[in-house]
């Protein structure tokens, strides 16, 4: 162990003095180790790739700009500038989330298909052919309100003008149908659930 | 569908960088050079 420290800080002072291939022997190495630190943090290989680079790319310009000083050990002095670039990848991930299909996460959980399958559209039918049946037994003056509230999308104002009552009357036929409609569904346990 | 925990994960992950990255690495490092200048230090990328 004490072995390799010495060698490790040998090996820096001779790439700062210009011999490459004393960088090649640091990142054979130590590169398993930190390459497996970040991807126990982030789980993803590319970013992993990533990671290592840019960890390396700052090892490098700090060696060759002489601010490395040799207080520590080599190992964990890299080990922190990745950690520090493993939180610097989360949280620009935290501002922009990304979904992609890598993982067990799959995009298609969160966006679904919104036309519906044929299942769910013989379901839909029944449901408002169901729907139509119980509005047709409701009183004609609060079927009269419903429907063009609900179907013809008319406001109270247009539906007391066209039905020459009040505004307040007609919110009260279209309060009454709805009172009416849930009595039904509940007395004969009609199901209008997609 | 139920989470099985109990299932393990591979453990044979291979967890090594790319021989690519490596040499883009090692090339960076040659390719950098730092000049220096009345106390000032310039970056320059040599290819």
């Amino acid at each position: 162990m004490k072995k390799e420290l010495i060698q490790d800080a040998a090996l820096i002072s001779s790439y700062i003095r210009g011999d490459e291939n004393a960088l090649a022997t640091l990142i054979d190495r130590h590169k398993q180790r930190i390459y497996s630190f970040i991807y126990s943090k982030v789980y993803d290989k590319d970013i992993t790739e990533d990671i290592f680079q840019d960890t390396f790319i700052k090892v490098i310009k700090t060696l060759k700009l002489g601010k490395y000083n040799e207080e520590g050990k080599f190992l964990p002095w890299v080990m922190r500038i990745a950690h520090n670039l493993v939180i610097d990848h989360f949280r620009r991930n935290s501002r922009m989330p990304k979904f992609d299909n890598a993982g067990e996460f799959s995009i298609f959980s969160v966006l679904s298909d919104s036309s519906l399958n044929a299942e769910k559209s013989i379901i839909k039918e029944q449901v408002e052919e169901d729907v139509r049946r119980i509005i047709e037994e409701l009183p004609e003056d609060q079927k009269q309100v419903l429907i063009m509230r609900m179907y013809q999308d008319m406001s109270f104002k247009e539906i007391s003008e066209r039905t020459g009552v009040s505004i307040n009357t007609a919110l009260g036929r279209m309060r009454y149908a709805l009172i009416n409609m849930r009595k039904v569904i509940k007395q004969n346990n009609i199901v209008l659930t997609n | 569908m139920a989470k099985i925990y109990s299932t393990r994960t591979p453990k044979n992950l291979n967890l090594k960088p790319k021989d690519e990255t490596i040499s883009f690495l090692l090339n960076y490092s040659k390719a950098l050079s730092v000049i220096n200048y009345n106390k000032l230090k310039f970056e320059a990328l040599l290819n």
